[in-house]
């Protein structure tokens, strides 16, 4: 997978990942045709784009587009499939995912995508993991800040 | 504490973002808040860097610019704290990229942290490094990794694996490395950790023949055994996709085992069971049994023959293919492109229905389908075919059109079974879409139908009724206008009519109508015009009735604001008035195009390059555009009629003309024997170059050049071959000799066996001498070869020396490279040069030539001149 992208229906984006190097102007460019291309195709069509010698396989969730290019001989149902099982994942972190959520927790949306995706290669095929993964650096991080309220609680307190 | 820093949170300022109406407002917005940014930036503030951060990846996200926010990632990764890493190593991983040079900086942490107690921080590191690694840095922390290979936790492993992907990817000396520790991945239980090391596995395959001769080896029985056990295994809830147990990990070994499988009989013995397993057990109503299946397919069409499969695979397409889901059928389609080269017959089967995919309403099967008939086009089905896809161009798509009519043509021109079949197919793709065909395709046309003499009549006719149907397309008005001009008397005439053609009455006014409409047509561009008026210059000649209204119309394009057409038409004019006796002569009919050559020329789009010329003191006769787009026959026209003031025109021109070929042709098959696809090249030339009927035409004068001058056409390929002749001369010789046999009248005999000539002084002055030797190929007396011996009489050595020597017109005369430029001084050394000399009028008139030698002596020019007259009058 070259790069990953989530595209509203209006061409705004909302994820954007690249594995493989391009440059920011470059990246602009292919947001642009790509958002172009996907947009316009009406919904009864297959879910695969080509090119610039490659493949783009999106998928549509409500108003949101989410897109992954791969090379010509690559498995783009599976891809499909790579797509669903992130939707998914989404979905149960977030308790029915929408556009706001990963609008606001953009963030976590990468931790997310992180998770399941490294160097463009899948990394896990079970749900369960992923979220385990998620879950237990979510409470280092929670336990961190309750440990610099804390500490900074105190702080304030021996300043007053 | 600054006050501008961060008083709003992440959220207060996404959301004040997307409360703005305008785009104004919004850069606006993010003006402020990059400002705050940056003074925090400057302040060093500690408390809010990771809040503004994530503020500067949403911004960056938006597509403003944020390389002042690189720093700060690199300083919340060094920070000790989880948080702080954790969102430092994601704005490391959006907003740099590998080509970032602040990256080398970020390698010392990233190796602290890969050496870190805790996994999380150590899987951060591996996911930055895995995404963003340099092949610097892939090289100076590939040893962290590979130990983490054997962490304890396979959470950490799994990345590890697929870190390794990057890092082998950036430096593929590092593969074997890895190739231990893989084997020991695969076989582990943990999903995760098997899905990775696949991968992984896979590509040290693709790096390394060793590591895949290793992994074939060693691995494949347990990968086989691995995918029997997910096939078979029972309902597992955690890695379930809609009823199948881990599809990913399914497809991942089926792509292994093809890598494994491909070329190697033993290795797809082994996988032959489970892949039929596979390809009969896995559901096909699902997405991802779907995606098992064409993975499957495509693993049974790259390993090592096995018809059952085959036959297995090629029914899962045929359902594929017939299913209603687009995507499926879509994925069908590409898959029938790759077994096309391995079962042929099985993809004909489903032509029918791939030719309705053509005609599909989504663009992306229309275009694989039309890719898919491309390849499956042959002689015998090239006709049905033809017709379907031009019946379909009637009502395709406008943006469909520019493919489809490329595919067609391209067809066309490879498979047509004959000439007349080529132009009415032509005509009629030109006639439906001849706005989106390419420039090429109408020249190929007009190729075809110049040497298609016993169809011009027919060509012009269907033509002319062309243009009145589709006057609007601009393909057909070019080829129209051309044929026209050409053959309008053929047109006038009802010449050389065929039997299925319906006669029609054209007057001559008629046809000069047409032309008056294209050229009045106020879509016509430039071109299109100015073929108009050299049509209608050559029908001023044809039909001397019309003349004074052709002149009218010519001087239309007087006042033309383009100079082209200003000065065509004002040139033509004067023609028309002035020089009634010339006319004729200059608007004969166009020679017959060289088909071989134009598709040469079109196959290697390189510009012809001089570059064979190889040091020859040869300079162009005047006037002649040394330009590659130039057509042949003018530069051969010209040529042959040269009065040869400057020696060997004509053989050179050959020489320069099939040297553009030698070089784009060799070019263009990337083969590492030019001289030979030269000589083939040329063979081609010379042997198409004889068209039946071809008195006069200058295509005629250059055969007869190489016909005359057999000797001369070899030893310019011999001199441009010269990689071939340095190492045997005699053989390469002979050997090309051999492909001229095919028209050359003498046959191919040694040289030695020719009568002996003596020698002769043929130039002395005080400062250096001449001598030539000569020697003649027995069967062609008309041709005779010199060596030319330069020998230098003063002190003082010559450079930069030049022979150059002009004949009259009854002689022609090829010049090879000299032996040097340089003539050491007081007869120390000499200089040779190759000269052959063609008499036409050999017996009645001796041999006699102007020499002109120009050196530099003490950094001097010096030029010396003179004639040679005193050749025996039998050589």
């Amino acid at each position: 997978i070259h790069f990953v992208l989530s595209i509203s229906r209006q061409g705004k984006v909302r994820l954007t990942k690249w594995y493989s190097p391009y440059s920011q102007k470059e990246r602009s460019k292919v947001i642009r045709e790509l958002s172009g291309m996907i947009l316009t195709r009406g919904p009864k069509l297959c879910n695969f784009v080509e090119w610039r010698g490659f493949k783009v396989v999106y998928k549509r969730y409500a108003g949101l587009y989410f897109c992954m290019c791969i090379n010509q001989e690559d498995n783009e149902l599976e891809i499909l499939e790579i797509i669903q099982y992130f939707v998914e994942t989404l979905n149960r972190y977030f308790g029915n995912v929408c556009e706001l959520d990963l609008i606001f927790h953009f963030h976590k949306t990468y931790y997310i995508l992180d998770e399941i995706l490294i160097a463009g290669e899948l990394q896990e095929s079970s749900q369960n993991t992923v979220h385990r993964l998620i879950d237990a650096q979510d409470s280092l991080v929670e336990a961190a800040k309750e440990e610099e309220n804390t500490v900074s609680y105190i702080i304030a307190q021996v300043a007053n | 504490m600054n006050p501008f820093s961060s008083e709003t949170r992440l959220r207060d300022m996404i959301r004040a973002i997307r409360a703005c109406k305008t785009a104004a407002e919004e850069r606006a917005v993010v003006r402020k808040e990059c400002a705050s940014i940056r003074a925090a930036v400057s302040d060093n503030d500690n408390d809010y860097r990771h809040r503004n951060l994530a503020k500067l990846m949403f911004i960056h996200m938006l597509g403003y610019p944020t390389h002042f926010g690189q720093m700060e990632c690199l300083k919340l990764i060094a920070a000790p704290g989880f948080p702080e890493k954790r969102i430092g190593y994601l704005g490391l991983m959006l907003l740099l990229d590998e080509r970032q040079e602040v990256l080398m900086l970020v390698t010392n942490s990233l190796k602290q942290d890969l050496n870190h107690t805790n996994q999380y921080i150590v899987g951060l590191a591996l996911c930055a490094l895995g995404n963003i690694s340099s092949a610097e840095m892939a090289r100076d922390l590939a040893p962290e990794v590979e130990r983490l290979l054997q962490f304890r936790d396979p959470n950490v492993r799994k990345k590890a694996a697929l870190c390794s992907i990057r890092i082998i990817k950036k430096v593929p000396d590092l593969a074997e490395n890895f190739v231990n520790p893989v084997a020991s991945l695969l076989k582990e239980k943990h999903h995760g950790v098997l899905l990775t090391a696949i991968q992984l596995c896979a590509d040290l395959c693709t790096v390394s023949e060793e590591a895949l001769e290793y992994f074939r080896k060693k691995c494949t029985e347990g990968l086989v055994k691995v995918l029997k056990d997910a096939v078979n295994s029972p309902y597992a809830p955690e890695y379930d996709i809609s009823g199948i147990a881990d599809p990913f990990l399914q497809i991942k070994l089926l792509r292994i085992l093809r890598i494994l499988g491909h070329g190697d009989a033993d290795a797809s013995d082994l996988m032959n069971d489970v892949l039929a397993q596979v390809a009969t057990k896995t559901e096909s109503n699902k997405n991802a049994g779907n995606a098992i299946l064409y993975e499957c397919v495509e693993t049974i069409m790259s390993i090592e023959d096995s018809g059952g499969l085959r036959v297995l695979a090629i029914n899962i397409l045929g359902r594929f293919l017939s299913n209603r889901d687009n995507n499926i059928r879509y994925v069908a389609l590409n898959m029938l492109m790759r077994a096309i080269s391995v079962d042929g017959q099985a993809v004909q089967r489903h032509r029918a229905t791939i030719v309705e995919c053509v005609k599909d309403s989504d663009a992306s099967i229309r275009k694989r389908a039309l890719e898919l008939v491309y390849l499956l086009v042959n002689e015998t089905n090239v006709k049905p075919l033809t017709k379907e896809l031009i019946d379909y161009l009637e009502v395709s798509d406008q943006d469909f059109k520019g493919d489809l009519t490329a595919k067609i043509c391209s067809i066309v021109e490879k498979l047509s079974p004959e000439k007349i079949w080529y132009i009415d197919r032509m005509l009629k793709v030109l006639c439906e879409a001849g706005n989106y065909v390419k420039d090429e395709v109408w020249h190929g046309l007009i190729v075809v139908i110049t040497n298609a003499t016993n169809l011009h009549g027919y060509t012009v006719r269907s033509l002319y009724r062309a243009i009145q149907t589709s006057g609007d397309q601009e393909a057909v008005v070019r080829v129209a206008v051309w044929c026209i001009g050409e053959y309008g008397d053929l047109l006038v005439n009802n010449t050389g009519m065929l039997d299925l053609e319906e006669p029609i009455t054209v007057t001559e006014n008629d046809a000069v109508d047409v032309i008056e409409a294209a050229i009045k047509r106020h879509t016509s561009d430039l071109s299109t015009r100015a073929m108009c008026l050299i049509a209608l210059l050559k029908l001023s000649s044809r039909f001397p009735s019309c003349s004074q209204r052709i002149k009218d119309i010519v001087n239309q394009s007087k006042g033309s604001l383009l100079l082209e057409l200003q000065q065509r038409s004002i040139e033509f004019d004067s023609i028309i008035e002035k020089h009634q006796n010339l006319r004729s002569a200059l608007v004969e009919r166009m020679p017959v195009l060289d088909e071989a050559t134009y598709s040469g020329r079109r196959a290697g789009s390189l510009p012809a390059v001089d570059s064979t010329s190889q040091g020859n003191p040869l300079q162009m006769p005047n006037g002649i555009p040394k330009t590659a787009a130039a057509p042949l026959l003018d530069l051969l026209d010209l040529s042959a009629d040269e009065p040869a003031p400057q020696s060997s025109s004509g053989p050179n021109f050959l020489q320069d003309l099939l040297g553009g070929d030698i070089l784009s042709t060799a070019s263009q098959s990337g083969t590492t024997h030019p001289q030979k696809s030269g000589t083939d090249v040329l063979l081609d030339l010379l042997s198409t170059g004889s068209p039946p009927a071809q008195n006069g035409s200058s295509t005629a004068d250059i055969l007869s050049i190489s016909q005359d001058n057999n000797k001369t056409s070899v030893s310019a390929l011999n001199s441009l071959s010269s990689p071939m002749v340095t190492s045997t001369q005699n053989s390469s010789a002979s050997a090309i000799m051999d492909l001229l046999d095919g028209f050359g009248p003498s046959p191919a005999v040694p040289k030695d066996n020719g009568p002996a000539y003596p020698s002769l002084v043929a130039f002395e002055s005080n400062s250096l001498s001449l001598v030539f030797n000569f020697s003649k190929q027995p069967g062609s007396p008309q041709i005779t070869e010199i060596e030319a011996t330069f020998t230098n009489k003063s002190s003082d050595n010559y450079k930069d020396f030049i022979f150059q020597a002009a004949v009259p017109k009854f002689l022609q005369l090829h010049l090879e490279p000299a032996s040097g430029n340089t003539l050491p001084a007081s007869g120390n050394g000499s200089i040779t040069q190759k000269l052959r000399v063609t008499n036409n009028q050999h017996g009645k008139k001796s041999i006699i030539m102007r020499i002109r030698i120009s050196y530099k002596s003490n950094n001097k020019d010096m030029l010396e001149e003179g004639q040679i007259s005193n050749i025996p009058r039998d050589l």
